[in-house]
């Protein structure tokens, strides 16, 4: 299919459309935007992990001068628990518990009301004079504590076996036998982990501005990764029909997978529309890391078997994910991507869906596949030791190519994981020298990608230039890509094609910003547009020039007559052609809505370098470099982009972040001081090299690459660590005190204490 | 209580608001003044994304009370450009992609700048230390780094 060959813009570091209004801060993120007669709203949280509400007073906080509203849970639109509604994987029983507790509080954090005032400091004020009558229940956290036979239940509807759990479900994934492939196997290994939660970090709390009109005529500026998400969800939660809201997405200040879900939205919707006035809601960082979504914390268990020479005959994974305190974990990822690089007869992957009192997990950056990925990869590191084989060598013997049928059902097309095994393996980092406490280690991963829905605009400008829009807020460069792609087949100059992300009146349905879908699905429908524009250009210039449409060529930004007209006509010009619309049948423009299919899964491999500090228990990432199989890079400047940010994400992930919990049951480190993401002084720089194996099924040969670059991290870092010491981590994060007591033993940390 | 009144410079240009005693400097750029270049991260220091200079030091607007303004020249990222013309800083950031989401962007931008006023020929290691209270989330800093010592080779070249 891979219709783009000349390059002149595909594959070219263009200046992003977004650019300069971002390195000016003219750029409008969601909390930067105001109205008139605006008000503020704030939300009253849960101070305790679990309770039953047993009565809510809002007639103090109505009284206070100032407030104009107080909702909570009886506002919000009821989605009963015995019948599921689906919004794409959100289910909207989950979703409007989440948004106001319902029945019983179930985190510290979880939303009991919100009030909106004429001021933030009034808002606030309101929120202490609620009065909430608390019926105060056992709390649970952590998962051996949330499947322990006695647990106190979160929800008594759910059933695990028969039995009420927190247990919210399974899912497996399997080929062929485990039992006959271990049967065969030479050497085993099998060995159990542990990670726990992390947030996405996105630096831009969760902020929203809502105007709910006397008719309902509803317009929510705010930032998501997904205005169609925000405006179903609102509309779900709210009773506002889809049609009567406008949801117009800011400038996103970082997602990561945490804002595909709505948290403020529809409380903002209710309010204004209470108050009749417009609503502004701001998250505090605080409330950012106790209410919204982190990942999961894990426990996993997997056994790899192998022949002597290597070949891997089979494999079993069993990974407890925390969902938080509703249904909901990344188990498709655990048990769909870990085994997936390989080609191994015999494979079973069983996920767990873990309820604890916790906030309620959001996605996170191919969610579920770095905590599998986690464990195959250190399971498969001392596979290789056992076998005496270097482990880029073992992950080749194995790897996962074309026809190869992975155990979640597909047959793999052409697929690039075993070249970015050798190039990894031929790459100077490999083989380059490493000093007194340094290690290295390598790990690799896979994600899914994703297709779905994607609409396109494409416009042409009377005076000949080209306005796209298209329906997925751009989280790290995917505008960039979208004029590259539109300049290069309209062949003319990349600044002349502007990219704008339209709201849900001015676009066709659009699905997330998620699942390194974006680039994939909106180069099909803007290629597709193009085309179109490309084909009526041709047709007015074969009016003009009294030929066949046939023999015109479409090439430098100009129509051009074809043999047998060959040079018999001067060229016409977009510009040209523009200028003629009016008189040659009318504006010109095309759009494309369209389920796209064809997403290729992506792979990645990772080689890490550590150097230990053994006096302190620092690990300090030296040397990185992340291959991918990226397919084709439209922008290569964003796609190493994305790989040092997924790697960087990873390096937090590995070696410093973490919730840590009271014994209350509270978030103990819910800022940014406490809860320790990488600062620019403790990485090195990240090298990438992209490896590109072009998807078959796409016009530009565009993989996903947003989410691979976070799977292998973990592993990587952690083989590295085992490298350098000779000990092996089976827990995340390996941070300095855990550091110091693997290397110093439990006693003589004590003894020095 | 009455709210207070300041008069103050911001971007070279004389400036009066008025703001309550507690406000913070951030939330007078952001609310009375209208310059939300500055971003909120955190309101507590460590993410940087509010980042402006207070008489040529680099400080978190969050961190400042707004009434410390009186009388001091402040400068945010509003006043980087001169009109149409980026700052050299800005020109690089664009053209090395070294920005994604662009939240932490005006922070970097302001911190960089300052360093280079500071200090022309910053090491790696120097542009590590410097920016490590400015947090990044999509870009694992590779890229802002080597922008920012980039645009120190060709300012350096620049002058001489």
């Amino acid at each position: 299919m891979n219709v783009v060959t000349n390059n002149k813009w595909i594959g070219e570091r263009t200046i992003r459309p977004d650019g300069a209004d971002k390195v000016t801060g003219r750029a409008a993120f969601a909390a930067d935007t105001n109205m008139p007669g605006m008000i503020w709203g704030k939300v009253l949280r849960s101070p305790h992990p679990h309770a039953r509400i047993k009565s809510i007073d809002t007639s103090k906080a109505e009284a206070l001068p100032g407030v104009k509203a107080v909702v909570s849970a009886r506002d919000v639109v009821d989605f009963p628990v015995d019948k599921s509604v689906m919004l794409g994987i959100q289910d909207m029983r989950w979703m409007c518990r989440n948004v106001m507790a319902r029945e019983k509080a179930l985190f510290p954090g979880h939303p009991i009301a919100a009030v909106a005032a004429t001021t933030e400091a009034i808002a606030a004020k309101a929120c202490e004079l609620i009065e909430v009558e608390y019926e105060v229940l056992p709390w649970v956290i952590e998962i051996d504590d949330a499947i322990a036979p006695d647990a106190p239940i979160l929800h008594d509807f759910m059933k695990f076996e028969g039995k009420p759990s927190n247990i919210g479900g399974r899912l497996e994934v399997k080929k062929g036998d485990v039992a006959e492939g271990f049967a065969q196997a030479e050497v085993i290994v099998e060995r159990s982990f542990t990670t726990r939660p992390v947030h996405q970090g996105y630096i831009e709390p969760h902020a929203c501005l809502v105007s709910v009109g006397a008719d309902n005529k509803t317009t929510i500026w705010s930032s998501s990764q997904g205005q169609f998400m925000v405006r179903a969800m609102t509309a779900y939660l709210t009773g506002i029909p889809q049609s009567d809201i406008r949801a117009i997405p800011a400038e996103i200040g970082g997602g990561f997978g945490g804002k595909t879900i709505v948290y403020l939205e529809p409380l903002a919707t209710l309010l204004a529309k209470k108050s009749g006035r417009p609503v502004k809601m701001v998250m505090t960082r605080e409330e950012v890391m106790r209410a919204t979504g982190p990942t999961s914390g894990s426990k996993s268990t997997v056994k790899i078997g192998a022949k002597k020479d290597g070949t891997i005959v089979a494999a079993q994974g069993t990974f407890y994910l925390q969902a938080g305190a509703l249904p909901g974990s990344p188990n498709r990822g655990a048990v769909g991507c870990s085994f997936s690089p390989y080609d191994i007869p015999h494979v079973l992957a069983v996920g767990f869906d873990v309820l604890s009192n916790r906030s309620k997990v959001a996605a996170y950056r191919a969610p579920g596949a770095p905590i599998g990925a986690y464990a195959v990869e250190c399971v498969l590191d001392e596979l290789a030791e056992a076998l005496k084989m270097d482990p880029l060598d073992l992950r080749l013997k194995n790897a996962a190519r074309q026809g190869t049928k992975a155990a979640f059902g597909p047959v793999f097309p052409r697929i690039g994981y075993v070249e970015t095994l050798q190039a990894a393996k031929s790459h100077p980092h490999y083989s380059a020298p490493l000093g007194k406490l340094q290690g290295r280690g390598v790990a690799s991963g896979f994600w899914f990608n994703a297709g779905g829905e994607s609409s396109a605009q494409v416009n042409i400008t009377e005076d000949g230039n080209v306005v796209v829009t298209t329906g997925h807020p751009d989280v790290g460069g995917s505008r960039a890509a979208i004029a590259n792609i539109c300049a290069e087949l309209l062949g003319i100059d990349y600044k002349r094609v502007s990219v704008l992300i339209g709201d849900t009146a001015t676009i066709g349905f659009s699905n997330l910003t998620g699942g390194s879908r974006v680039l994939f699905a909106s180069a099909i429908v803007v290629t597709q547009s193009t085309d179109k524009i490309i084909a009526t250009l041709k047709e007015r210039a074969a009016k003009i020039w009294d030929i066949d449409p046939e023999a015109v060529k479409w090439e430098n930004g100009a129509a051009h007559p074809a043999s047998p007209n060959a040079g018999q006509f001067e060229p016409l010009t977009l510009a040209e052609l523009a200028a003629k619309a009016p008189s040659m049948g009318g504006p010109i423009g095309a759009g494309v809505q369209l389920n796209t299919e064809g997403a290729e899964g992506g792979f990645g491999t990772h080689i890490c370098d550590v150097e230990v500090d053994p006096e302190l228990g620092i690990v300090r990432v030296i040397r990185y470099t992340a291959v991918q199989d990226v397919g084709r890079a439209i922008h290569p400047g964003y796609v190493e982009g994305q790989i040092q940010g997924g790697v960087a994400q990873g390096i937090g992930w590995a070696l410093n972040e973490e919730y840590i919990y009271n014994k209350s049951g509270k978030v103990d480190n819910p800022g940014f001081l406490d809860y320790r993401m990488p600062v620019c002084s403790d990485l090195p720089m990240l090298d990438t090299v992209m490896v590109e194996v072009p998807n078959p099924k796409h016009p530009q040969g565009v993989k996903g690459v947003g989410e691979v670059p976070l799977v292998p991290v973990m592993a990587a870092v952690a083989n590295a660590i085992h490298n350098a010491l000779g000990k092996r981590f089976y827990s995340l994060p390996m941070s300095p005190p855990v550091v110091l007591e693997v290397i110093e033993g439990p006693e003589t940390r004590q003894a020095a204490e | 209580m009455a709210k207070l009144h300041v008069s103050t410079t911001i971007n070279g240009e004389p400036v009066e608001f008025l703001c309550e005693p507690s406000d913070t400097m951030l939330d007078a750029l952001r609310g009375p003044l209208g310059l939300t270049g500055s971003k909120e991260g955190c309101a507590s220091g460590d993410c940087g994304a509010c980042s402006i200079t207070l008489d040529d030091r680099l400080v978190c607007s969050c961190l400042m009370l707004a009434v410390e303004a009186e009388g001091h020249a402040l400068q945010t990222i509003e006043g980087m450009a001169h009109g149409d013309k980026l700052h050299p800083l800005q020109q690089k950031f664009l053209e090395m992609a070294a920005l994604q989401c662009g939240i932490c962007t005006s922070g970097m931008l302001v911190a960089s700048d300052a360093l280079l006023r500071k200090n022309s020929k910053p090491s790696e290691e120097e542009v590590r230390f410097w920016l490590a209270g400015n947090l990044c989330r999509c870009t694992g800093y590779d890229k802002i780094v080597r922008a920012v010592m980039e645009t120190a080779d060709e300012m350096r070249e620049a002058a001489q």
